[in-house]
């Protein structure tokens, strides 16, 4: 039976690598990235794919070559009598270390530019995310917020694409995550935090915008839509949202 | 419990005589009140893999939802649901999973290795009678219960079981409003776990008294197997990280019950209403709960470690490879256990500087679990390997484990868990260490110690019929979910195709569900074996499997006081195939051979 065995472990890189080989090409795989950050994003988690697809591959063929061949049943040979060697521990200790630390630093650029370096520019919207629906608040005409031209929607966000843009997260009552799985954005909302966030999109488009913390029994249905496009566009929507605002708006400015 | 068997039965004269005539209180305190650190072990076994089954339904309605969403669940739809035609809610969706992680974690992992295995194993396995403190060993048992209670109340309050997640975040959990639905359900589960934890810091004093002070004349620290290493170091662990989560766990009930505000903040708003008298914080729960969870995670597998280590040496019919370098590896994780628990919270809102240096000490803790990858792999190779059904499921745990160790990176890189944060690839990371990982190593200890635990002999045919199954199911149920991560697949959505970007999925979600259903209806040969084996299964020696260690010399099961001699041990417990003998096997107390002290230094 060792060899069903032994074999039986051999499918589990054959397979294991198998699938991450056929899903991409259906269509199971990161969404399209359309911001200009999320390349980094994708090349660490591609580097570290092929990094640990390696020592995946090695380690697990290494069990099967020994599952098949050191079958008490098939191999007449004694085991070895053997409690350890120095050298190798040092060599299996040093080597993954120094991946390990390789690894680490590789990573910190990339961190510090989405999470770190805050571009020095004021908000071009705030989202205050509440059970279950994200409120969007533009700084209107002025462009200050807290004023009576401070224009408001529900769910829809709409960004300028091609320049980047400082996105300001809060929330009113429990924890939210603004997850924008397209521009490989995500970003907890904390009550009683502002957080900022800033993004340069590429590609003109609607994306999904996804609560990605439970929230609460309606965690699932929390669900916001990003409309990317040109800044010519942009500036007509949000031109276009202020007339319909002032037309439905009577003097006293809406809070929440 | 009836099923225990008779823990004074052994070779010595008066057993017959009170198996008939027992009366009602030597019945209690030898079976149910007892202070016999094997009827304890016994009793956390049979209660946690009830737990288990309990569990494992729940997760069978979590993916019965993700397959088929809005459709008529069996059984619960017509039981609970009959107004919507069998369609669960979202407020039972969201219970399902809090309850599933939250009965899976404390009240199956933790207490089957710590409570059962390591109860049961301690002192059998150091040349102990019992436990330093039976009485205080019994209590661990016995503070499962008002917690078991809770949990099982909890479901039949108004509203239902806990809804907040097994993290149980505030608000959420904190603030009535936020999550109306289960307002009792989840004070209860705030209490249910406090219980837990009382019941974990006993066992751990106990567990690391008795290994300090009870070891058997000649069992030094270095001569102690894995499987003790395992538990000393967890419970170490248990001692130092627990109190930071009672302590949170009694914020989180105050500001249930007596309007404190430790994790609210100022001016909120949920539902319309104004919660809390402000001034806390909802990160500090985050911190002070992860402080322990994380090191939790280490708390549910280095025992496994330690099981697993035994097993594979046994069955490989070699010395462990580098036995020194794997007790580094244990205390080289629980050390730096303690400071990574920040690798929860990269996209909480705490400071992405501090997000840093918790990337840099969770990357760092990938070594010491590749460096005991490479032991094992070293230990079977030039093996003499015996494909016992314990044997497979701890070569599984290798197999399983590399792959839940290596996709942790990933998330350890910061960036890239910027994208995979809260999506399936969590779930599938943390499935193949707490299942392909403990879960498997639970299963091979139980094959391997069930004839020292009963008496008798578990099925192998059966054994390795619920192996090759499980190890199928485990691998289809979990595998595809780091296809469903790197799509960005969410996790904890009642209905994730509400989004476009998500429907694809739908399909392999389908295929994931039927490999859990398949994966659940497996366990069902391991129930009939063990009960089967239990009252038919053929008698065995004291040493079946031909092991070391000392719990293999006392009788099987063995008596009250366990020994019928005083063991002495000369060796550690890994001389297998050593060229001083004739057997393969040098057990721990034969007295010393020719030649041994020149061959020491090997």
């Amino acid at each position: 039976m060792g060899k069903v065995w032994s074999l039986l472990f051999l499918m589990v890189p054959v397979l294991g690598v198998g699938v991450f080989l056929v899903a991409p090409a259906y269509g199971h795989w990161l969404p399209k990235d359309v911001s200009a950050h999320g390349h980094m994003i994708d090349h660490l988690f591609n580097f570290i794919l092929w990094l640990t697809g390696g020592v995946f591959v090695a380690t697990e063929i290494a069990l099967f070559w020994f599952m098949w061949k050191y079958d008490a049943k098939r191999n007449p040979q004694a085991a070895k009598f053997t409690h350890g060697s120095h050298n190798v521990e040092v060599a299996w200790t040093l080597l993954p270390a120094a991946t390990l630390l390789f690894i680490a630093i590789y990573q910190m650029n990339a961190w510090a530019q989405v999470k770190i370096f805050k571009p020095d520019m004021p908000a071009t919207v705030e989202v205050t995310a509440r059970q279950f629906e994200w409120r969007i608040r533009y700084p209107g005409p002025d462009g200050k917020f807290d004023t009576r031209d401070d224009l408001f929607t529900v769910n829809d966000m709409h960004l300028p694409v091609g320049e980047t843009v400082l996105i300001d997260l809060k929330s009113a009552d429990v924890l939210h995550s603004f997850f924008l799985p397209h521009m490989r954005m995500k970003q907890d909302a904390v009550p009683g935090s502002k957080i900022p966030m800033w993004v340069k999109i590429k590609e003109e488009g609607m994306y999904d915008l996804v609560c990605a913390e439970l929230c609460g029994w309606g965690h699932y249905k929390m669900k916001g839509r990003v409309t990317a496009q040109s800044r010519e566009d942009f500036d007509q929507w949000l031109a276009q949202l202020q007339a319909e605002q002032e037309r439905t708006q009577e003097p006293e400015k809406p809070e929440e | 419990m009836a099923a225990i068997p008779h823990a004074h039965d052994d070779a010595h004269a008066h057993a017959h005589e009170h198996g008939r005539e027992m009366s009602l209180g030597k019945f209690l305190t030898t079976y149910v009140f007892s202070f016999d650190h094997k009827v304890i072990g016994l009793q956390f076994l049979f209660s946690t893999l009830i737990w288990f089954s309990v569990g494992g339904l729940l997760a069978l309605g979590v993916r019965w939802q993700l397959a088929w969403p809005w459709t008529k669940m069996p059984i619960v739809g017509d039981l609970f649901f009959s107004s919507t035609g069998g369609q669960i809610s979202p407020e039972f969706y969201t219970m399902l999973f809090t309850m599933h992680a939250s009965i899976m974690i404390f009240f199956v992992i933790i207490p089957i290795l710590a409570g059962a295995f390591g109860n049961f194993l301690i002192p059998l396995m150091i040349g102990a009678e019992d436990m330093a403190f039976p009485v205080l060993n019994m209590m661990s048992y016995w503070f499962m219960w008002p917690a078991f209670l809770c949990m099982i109340a909890s479901f039949f309050v108004e509203g239902g079981a806990s809804a907040a997640g097994w993290t149980g975040y505030p608000p959420l959990s904190s603030v009535h409003s936020a999550a109306p639905a289960s307002h009792t359900g989840q004070t209860l589960w705030v209490m249910g776990l406090i219980f837990v934890g009382v019941s974990s810091m006993m066992g751990s004093v106990n567990y690391m008294t008795t290994i300090i002070q009870m070891r058997a004349p000649g069992m030094t620290m270095f001569r102690m197997p894995m499987t003790i290493w395992g538990m000393f170091i967890t419970a170490i662990l248990q001692a130092f990280a627990l109190p930071v989560l009672t302590a949170a766990l009694f914020m989180q009930l105050m500001d249930r019950t007596i309007g404190t505000s430790y994790f609210i903040p100022e001016g909120l708003i949920v539902n319309g209403a104004p919660a809390g008298s402000g001034g806390g914080q909802p990160l500090l729960w985050q911190h002070l709960f992860w402080f322990y969870s994380h090191p939790a995670v280490y708390i549910m597998i280095l025992p496994a470690m330690g099981m697993v280590s035994d097993m594979i040496s046994t069955f490989a019919r070699k010395p462990l490879f580098g036995y020194k370098p794997m007790i580094y590896s244990i205390a080289g994780i629980a050390g730096l256990g303690f400071i990574v628990w920040g690798h929860h919270m990269f996209m909480s809102g705490m400071s992405p500087w501090l997000g840093t240096t918790f990337m840099v000490s969770t990357i760092m803790i990938a070594l010491p679990s590749a460096i005991k990858v490479f032991n094992w792999l070293a230990t079977i190779w030039a093996a003499r390997i015996q494909y016992t059904t314990a044997m497979l499921f701890a070569l599984s745990f290798v197999s399983l484990f590399i792959i839940g160790g290596l996709s942790g990176i990933f998330m350890a890189a910061t960036p890239v868990d910027i994208f995979i944060h809260d999506t399936y690839f969590i779930v599938a990371h943390i499935h193949y260490v707490l299942f392909g990982g403990s879960a498997m190593g639970i299963f091979g200890g139980i094959y391997f110690w069930f004839p020292k635990m009963f008496g008798r002999m578990m099925n192998e045919f059966w054994g390795k019929v619920h192996f090759f199954l499980t190890f199928i199911f485990f691998n289809g149920t979990f595998y595809p979910m780091h296809i469903l991560g790197a799509a960005g697949f969410p996790r904890r959505l009642a209905d994730p195709y509400h989004y476009e970007t998500f429907q694809h999925l739908l399909p392999m979600n389908q295929f994931i569900t039927v490999c859990a259903i398949g994966m659940g209806a497996s366990q069902i040969i391991l129930a009939a074996n063990m009960i089967y084996s239990l009252l038919k299964g053929p008698k065995c020696g004291r040493n079946p499997w031909h092991a070391n260690s000392l719990e293999w010399t006392a009788p099987s099961p063995p008596g009250h006081g366990n020994f019928d001699f005083q063991p002495v041990v000369y060796r550690g417990p890994y001389e297998y195939a050593s060229p001083l003998v004739d057997d393969d096997y040098f057990p721990q107390t034969r007295p010393p051979v020719e030649g041994e002290d020149k061959l020491a230094h090997h």
